[in-house]
């Protein structure tokens, strides 16, 4: 009963921050309502008797990605709304492919399966989960991984300046000196 | 008294007493640090009020409290209330977690001396350290100020730079001990402290939560000498009091993690348990102190360099290094 209460208020704060986190034109605000709705998922995680899955939803997500997000947003200061545009039908197209991808296996599985969660699922160790991971799935993991590296070339060949861009004129006030100048330490 | 109402009461008693020891010690460490830092400088420190200064933390906190709690012009007002609070309370939930003593045994049951005996506890704290940048970063943002807005992105690009190599120097203690859960840890060092089989790894661990908890050589989030404060330059009252109480706290916390992993947590001869883990947490806080009466700022490429390129890589040689000594053993 206790667990069902609990469930019900996280699952709430969860699709709402969620909401919020699309609605939010201010990217700071936004990404503070997505980590609300990532801490409630992972408390949901815990009531599920998923701990693991619980410290990993928080550690990687709330603790890192969105972490890395903050930073960018704050370092190219992009936390104006007012200069943002709105994405046209370019910017929309791949979004909603992907989403209407996404929902369709969720429908897919949930037409072809019965309702076999219990409310009431016993805890797994974490021996057990790293078992049927590296075991059960050691291609799958693999395959993952060789996809993260793709992503990692992928991001540092578009990241790369076509052609050696000009010095960066010095920066104005006290010292004048470009990063890597000066005075070797 | 039934078993359930003595087990609530039991526990709610730890817990306060939990409560009242880190407040209480987190307000003391900022008295002995200025004490410790003025014998360092050959000065006297805090000696007015009370004897020996000792109730300048009882003074601190009025002046806080009863300071104007000043909100700059064109800051993000919710966010800049609420970060001091996202800073803080991260750090007091990880010591959650932290066995300090050897189970009691009161009215014929047993009382583990850890509030919440998680089996994921090394993870749990990996995840609320690496919650607790964001208080820093949102308090710097929303202040709308240049300096706060420079210290808050310093303290995301620190964290990032630095979790690393601090979640990889854990990883051997893992691996020695089998588990993720903090009391088998430490039961795992009941003959021998971490520390013997694992010195790099402690020196990585000391050297990440040292920038983790934003001290000296590591403080650039705060940098007073560029930064005027760093991500509290526009708190006042005892908004700054929180940020300020907060570091405390996560240097209690902190110390009382590297004496779990490394130390051999509440184990030691003669003293009883939670005396020990005092000392060894209370050890850690003064190595702190230390440093920063004796050590410079590092500048900020210095410290992404060794983040990155000295500690991380070392971090994983350590790894790899234990993996073949326990496999050869």
């Amino acid at each position: 009963m206790i667990e069902q209460t609990i469930f019900y208020i996280l699952a709430a704060v969860a699709v709402i921050g969620t909401l919020l986190a699309i609605t939010e034109k201010h990217p700071v605000h936004a990404i503070l309502y997505l980590v609300t709705s990532l801490f409630s998922m992972a408390t949901i995680f815990f009531l599920l008797m998923a701990p693991l899955v619980a410290a990993f939803e928080v550690i990687i997500y709330a603790g890192a990605i969105m972490v890395l997000f903050l930073f960018v947003i704050m370092m190219l200061d992009l936390g104006h709304p007012e200069k943002g545009m709105s994405p046209g039908w370019r910017e929309w197209l791949p979004a909603l492919l992907l989403s209407a991808v996404s929902i369709a296996s969720l429908v897919t599985i949930i037409a072809s399966r019965q309702a076999t969660a219990s409310i009431y699922p016993a805890a797994m160790q974490i021996r057990e989960v790293a078992r049927h991971l590296f075991q059960e799935h050691g291609l799958a993991v693999e395959l993952v991984s060789l996809q993260l590296l793709f992503a990692l070339v992928g991001a540092l060949y578009l990241g790369k300046s076509p052609a050696p861009s000009p010095p960066t004129p010095l920066p104005e006030g006290e010292g004048g000196q470009r990063p890597g100048e000066g005075l070797p330490l | 008294m039934t078993a359930f109402t003595l087990d609530i009461t039991l526990f709610a008693v730890k817990l306060a007493l939990v409560f009242f020891v880190i407040l209480t010690l987190a307000a003391y460490l900022v008295f002995a640090e200025r004490k410790v830092l003025a014998w360092v400088q050959d000065r006297k420190g805090p000696n007015r009020v009370g004897p020996y200064g000792l109730l300048q933390p009882l003074a601190d906190l009025i002046k806080l409290l009863t300071k104007e709690d000043v909100v700059p012009s064109g800051a993000d007002r919710w966010l800049f209330y609420l970060a001091p609070a996202m800073a803080a309370i991260p750090a007091i939930l990880i010591f959650s977690v932290i066995p300090f003593g050897a189970p009691l045994t009161i009215y014929g049951r047993t009382l583990p001396l850890v509030v919440a005996d998680l089996n994921v506890g090394l993870l749990f704290f990996l995840a609320l350290s690496s919650i607790a940048v964001y208080g820093v970063a949102i308090g710097g943002w929303a202040s709308n100020s240049k300096y706060a807005l420079l210290g808050g992105i310093r303290g995301l690009a620190q964290l990032i730079s630095y979790e690393l190599s601090m979640g990889l120097s854990l990883v051997p203690i893992v691996m020695l001990s089998h588990s993720f859960n903090l009391t088998d840890i430490v039961a795992a060092q009941e003959s021998v402290p971490f520390i013997v089989y694992q010195p790099l790894a402690f020196i990585i661990f000391l050297l990440s939560i040292t920038a983790e908890c934003k001290r000296i050589p590591f403080d650039l989030p705060e940098a007073e000498g560029e930064l005027v404060a760093g991500f509290h330059t526009e708190y006042s009252g005892m908004r700054f009091g929180l940020f300020f109480v907060g570091e405390y706290i996560n240097i209690v916390v902190l110390g009382g993690l590297a004496a779990t992993f490394f130390l051999g947590g509440w184990h030691g001869p003669l003293f009883p348990p939670a005396v020990w883990f005092s000392l060894k947490t209370l050890a850690i806080a003064f190595f702190f102190i230390w440093m920063r009466g004796t050590l410079p700022r590092l500048r900020y490429d210095q410290l992404m360099h060794l983040g990155w390129k000295v500690l991380t890589p070392l971090a994983l040689l350590n790894i790899l290094a234990t993996g073949w000594w326990l496999a050869l053993k």
